[in-house]
Order: structure tokens, then sequence, then C-alpha cells
């Protein structure tokens, strides 16, 4: 799928050193390998093989994502900040491109 | 293409062992998942929870949280899966918590299980059965 689009849910703003909840979605296939088309041929795999997210360049998640993951790929975890800045999100598809966001994020 | 009896048999012999034979060359599969992870450390229990639904009607899309205080990295296996990996997650120093909910597939009934290296280098595992009324995998 060419127009995978990713969405995140980041709070505006959050206390330092307090955990909030950062969720993610984007709408890809996940084509497993594991399926075959009409003729009987296995359809090749093309999945998102990793999904990254960091804060001001610090690692929060770093994620390996097999066939096993449905079918555009939720992701849901916690995060805490200590300074204004900004989150980046990556996910690297099978097939070389990598999909992006950024949230940006202030002290409370 | 007709088959003689003694054909029909032989045939039905051979699939039966190949049936037969697909379990356990998963479950080696998954043995050797785990201890690629583990390094052949055994792993205990206690300090990691998986919660998934109970019966899942749908396998295409199955909600798995887990969570592991205090763990560096978790990793999830479906061991009934035709693969058994389903993710491998690395907390860094900006983790809220060592949680992470997502949705997986799973091709029938098994035990879903999660595996954590924790801060001091041990291992933690946890297992949870989920029932599939349909399987995910394309079959």
């Amino acid at each position: 799928m060419a127009d995978a689009k990713p969405r995140v849910k980041v709070p505006s703003s959050a206390a330092a050193g307090e955990a909030f909840t950062i969720k993610t979605l984007i709408s890809h296939d996940m084509e497993s390998g594991q399926r075959k088309d009409g003729d009987g041929n296995p359809i090749p795999r093309k999945i998102i093989n990793r999904f990254t997210c960091d804060f001001n360049g610090t690692s929060v998640i770093d994620m390996t994502l097999e066939g096993a993951i449905s079918a555009n790929p939720y992701i849901e975890f916690d995060a805490m900040i200590d300074a204004d800045g900004e989150f980046t999100f990556n996910w690297y598809d099978d097939d070389g491109s990598v999909y992006s966001a950024t949230s940006a994020i202030s002290l409370a | 293409m007709t088959f003689t009896r003694r054909e029909a048999l032989v045939l039905g012999a051979g699939g039966l062992a190949t049936i037969t034979l697909a379990p356990a060359a998963m479950a080696a599969a998954f043995e050797d998942a785990i201890a690629a992870f583990t390094g052949g450390a055994a792993a205990g229990e206690g300090g990691i929870e998986i919660s998934a639904p109970e019966i899942a009607e749908n396998g295409n899309v199955v909600p798995v949280e887990v969570s592991a205080p205090g763990a560096e990295e978790i990793v999830v296996f479906a061991p009934g899966n035709p693969a058994p990996a389903v993710c491998n997650v690395k907390f860094g120093p900006l983790a809220g918590s060592q949680r992470l909910s997502t949705r997986i597939r799973l091709a029938k009934t098994q035990d879903v299980t999660a595996l954590a290296r924790m801060g001091d280098g041990s291992f933690v595992q946890v297992a949870r059965t989920v029932k599939v009324t349909v399987g995910g995998c394309g079959g």
C-alpha cells in the first residue's frame, strides 16, 4: 500500500517524569507471506518490519514487527519527558520505504 | 487420474505422517526462538503479565497487552502460528513504563507466550491460552 497513512495520538503537554500513553496506528496491509493468491502462488511478504519512537533523539521504544502483527498495526505504549520537544515516529517497510510522523509536546 | 486401492492407502499414510510431523517441527522452531532470545538461560516466573481475550472470534485481530516492569526487552511468541515470532520490543530511557499493547494474528487456539529480559539480565516468561474461533493466517 503506497499510501500508508500514519496516525499518532500524543498529549499536547505532560508533567516531567510522569508516564503518559501514546497511541499509534498506520494503514498497511501487513501481507504476511503466508497467504496464497487465486492460482495457489504464495503472495510475497510485505510488512512493516520495524517501528521506532524517539523523543529529541532519545529512544522511547524500538520494536521489531513480524508477520503475526495484524493489518493496520496499532501500537500503544507509555513515554515520559523531561523537556519540551518533539516525538519522531518511524515505520520501516519491507520495500525500503520509511513512513514518518512527528508530534510536538511541551512540559506542563 | 485414478488410484488403485493400494496407492490410495500409501498416499493417505504419507499425508497423515506429514500432518503429525508438522506440530513437532513447529514446537522446535518455537523452542529455538526462545533459546535465541535467552541464550539458553532458564526463564523464571512472575514480573511479567500478558492480557488477551480468553476467546478470540477473529484470529486476524487479537488485542494483546504485555507489561513487565523493569524489563529492557520483551518478545512475544505465538507457538501455534506458521512462524512463531510476533514482535520484539526494546524499551529506551524515555519509556514511561515497560508496557506495550498491539493487535496480533493467531492461526489457531494456542498459548500466546511472552518473555522479558529484565534490567539485571534475568529472564521471565508467561503464557496465556487464547481460544481462536476463526484463524487469522489466511490458511
